[in-house]
């Protein structure tokens, strides 16, 4: 009976087929929403946790106050310069830890004048942030210690001041400060947050603090970066690391730590977890557009059953079961909405693949929402086809027959 | 011999309280087996409401049905349209096909119903617009045929099913005067080839001529109940 009224509904859908394709039209769409935005969302998950990935697994970095990402507290005060010092000196699987001071600056070429990033710190920031050399050389030792007015430019630094010209050896200015240029670091890329890594200039953090900032603070680092020895569970790093710290920072035992020491991991994990956020808000309202789709076919199949009352009528004389009748109209919604839905996720497919595409995000194919979008779209024919497809059983043949 | 058909005390009221109509007040009928008969009356006689009881489409208010001897008054809607699938035919006044639905699709619709093989359909239903004489219109929707035609259409999809008895409501009522007299001729010519029963509401007296008994209700009652032989080309 129910293969039967497989054919009835599809023959009634065949023979009208503009009406049909207006009703699925909102399940398409929705569908096909939910899809995109769950796909480029989790892409843009998957590129954040692989930026940060990539800084290396056995980077630590340690920052003041509590937790990472919304809801942290930066009213803890930095650490000094001698901290990382310390760090290397107690903990035997840390290989090296820089202090890491930013400060807004402008750099200015001739007439070139640009907003970017300045970066204090130690010789071994390079090798600890996972730097490499486009050209020219790093900073040395002996630089850092007589606080030379040396820089290494970030690329597109580089490429914004100097254009076709030839960077190393010159002088840029960093607000009064002359400093010459001995390296251009290699290109790194957009960065987790979607800022651009390669907008940065490095100089010792001697040079930053006396000649730069304009003031000596003692606590004005506002980042370590711990780089642990291959092969050492960063975890155990991670802890020794706290105890180091608090014991600097004179921390009770019954206190909580005023600052915050995470692996390459945990903050991979952090800022997914954002991310995934802002995905799954994005998914709910593309899911209202998906019941609005439902609702849609719903008002078309009760406009439907109106406008074919007297089809009913027919059937029902020449021998059709209510409950033959019944599954007619709940066959045609299923039908219609699960067609809508397998358009709705091509249309997904192509669509992000496309978005993906222009929004530089990587592409990944989720099986999970894909099968959840097609499964809720067929829920949507049975929940928004059983009360037309009742109504039209409920029908008396004669009066059916009379409607006009 | 049993008659096929056989009404005793047969009511049916509408609507409760003040509002209560008695459309039939007590029905005595018998049909039997091959008969044509023509059921008349002024409108709101109550026939139409006869008709729709004897087709099984309403169930009465009380009395007896016997349906080849089987009671059929008290059955429930799913069993009364099992019973109109399998032994009944019905013909109406406005044609009724399926709309944007072809000649052949419309015939094949009842054989649908009975879960018939598709190309056991297929020839059957041609067989019948065969039989008709519509068989090079199979292809046509109703919006490209005449509306003799369609009647003709209607009356294949009713008879294609092989039904005990046919009712045709007011069948030539859209009609003119040659076409009705075509699709009368065609409907005595099932009854006397087939031997289908056949029951036919109409208000045209000369459609009458075509019947070999004329049963006329009035206020829900049978009025008169006349059987006319000598009459040539008649059921």
């Amino acid at each position: 009976m129910v293969w039967n009224a497989f054919g009835i509904a599809l023959r009634e859908i065949r023979r009208n087929l503009v009406r049909a394709a207006l009703t699925v039209l909102g399940v398409v769409i929705g569908v096909a929403a939910v899809v995109v935005m769950v796909t480029l969302g989790d892409g843009a998950t998957a590129s954040v946790t692989d930026q940060v990935k990539s800084l290396g697994s056995n980077l630590i970095v340690a920052r003041p106050g509590r937790g990472l990402g919304p809801g942290s507290t930066s009213s803890a005060p930095g650490f000094e310069a001698a901290d990382a010092a310390a760090i290397v000196d107690a903990v035997p699987e840390a290989s090296a830890a820089v202090p890491v001071r930013n400060l807004s600056v402008t750099a200015v070429y001739l007439q070139e004048n640009w907003s970017t990033q300045a970066v204090g710190s130690t010789v071994d920031y390079f090798e600890v942030a996972g730097w490499s050399l486009a050209s020219g050389r790093f900073f040395t030792e002996a630089e850092a210690r007589a606080a030379r007015p040396v820089c290494v430019l970030g690329s597109s630094l580089a490429a914004t001041l100097f254009g076709q010209l030839e960077p190393l050896g010159a002088e840029v200015r960093l607000k009064t400060l002359s400093c010459r240029v001995v390296g251009v670091l290699e290109t790194k890329g957009q960065g987790a947050m979607g800022n651009d890594q390669d907008d940065v200039v490095v100089l010792p953090l001697t040079t930053l603090e006396r000649r730069l900032a304009g003031r000596v603070g003692r606590r004005d680092i506002s980042t370590l970066m711990i780089s642990a020895r291959d092969g050492v569970s960063t975890d155990r790093v991670v802890q020794s690391v706290a105890v180091v710290l608090r014991e600097r920072r004179g921390i009770a035992a019954n206190e909580d730590d005023d600052f915050s020491v995470i692996d390459t991991e945990q903050i991979a994990a952090t800022l997914g977890a954002t991310t995934r956020i802002l995905t799954m808000l994005l998914g709910a309202v593309a899911a209202v557009s998906l019941l609005v789709g439902g609702i849609g076919i719903m008002n078309i199949m009760l406009v439907s059953v109106t406008e074919r009352t007297r089809e009913i009528g027919i059937r029902m004389a020449i021998g059709a079961l209510p409950r033959e009748v019944r599954w007619q109209f709940m066959v045609e919604s299923v039908v219609l909405s699960v067609v809508g839905g397998l358009v709705g996720i091509a249309l997904a497919l192509v669509g992000s693949i496309a978005l993906a595409d222009l929004m530089g995000i990587p592409f990944r194919f989720g099986t999970r929402i894909n099968l959840i979008a097609f499964a809720f779209s067929a829920a949507v024919g049975v929940l928004f086809g059983f009360m037309p497809a009742r109504r039209a059983a409920r029908l008396d043949p004669i009066e059916a027959l009379r409607h006009e | 011999m049993t008659p096929l058909i056989s009404l005793r005390g047969l009511t049916k009221t509408y609507g409760r309280g003040d509002a209560t109509v008695e459309a039939l007040r007590g029905i005595d009928l018998d049909i039997e087996a091959g008969e044509c008969v023509a059921l008349m009356g002024p409108s709101g006689s109550g026939k139409s409401t006869l008709m729709n009881l004897l087709g099984c489409l309403d169930a009465p208010t009380d009395g007896r049905y016997l349906f080849a001897g089987r009671g059929v008054e008290s059955l429930s809607a799913a069993q009364r349209a099992l019973l109109r699938r399998h032994f009944l035919g019905f013909v109406f006044q406005g044609f009724n096909l399926l709309a944007r639905t072809s000649a052949l699709e419309n015939v094949e619709l009842p054989l649908l119903y009975r879960g018939m093989s598709r190309a056991l359909r297929r020839q059957r239903a041609r067989a019948a617009l065969d039989s008709v004489g519509l068989g090079d219109r199979a292809r046509h929707t109703p919006a490209e045929l005449s509306g003799g035609q369609q009647q003709r259409v209607a009356i294949a999809r009713a008879v294609v099913s092989e039904p005990r008895v046919l009712f045709a409501d007011e069948p030539t009522g859209n009609l003119d005067t040659a076409t009705s007299r075509e699709i009368m001729e065609l409907i005595v010519d099932l009854n006397q080839r087939l031997g289908i029963t056949v029951v036919m509401v109409t208000h045209e007296i000369e459609m009458t001529a075509y019947a070999r008994r004329v049963i006329e209700v009035r206020d829900g009652l049978l009025a008169a109940d006349r059987r006319v032989d000598a009459v040539q080309e008649a059921c």
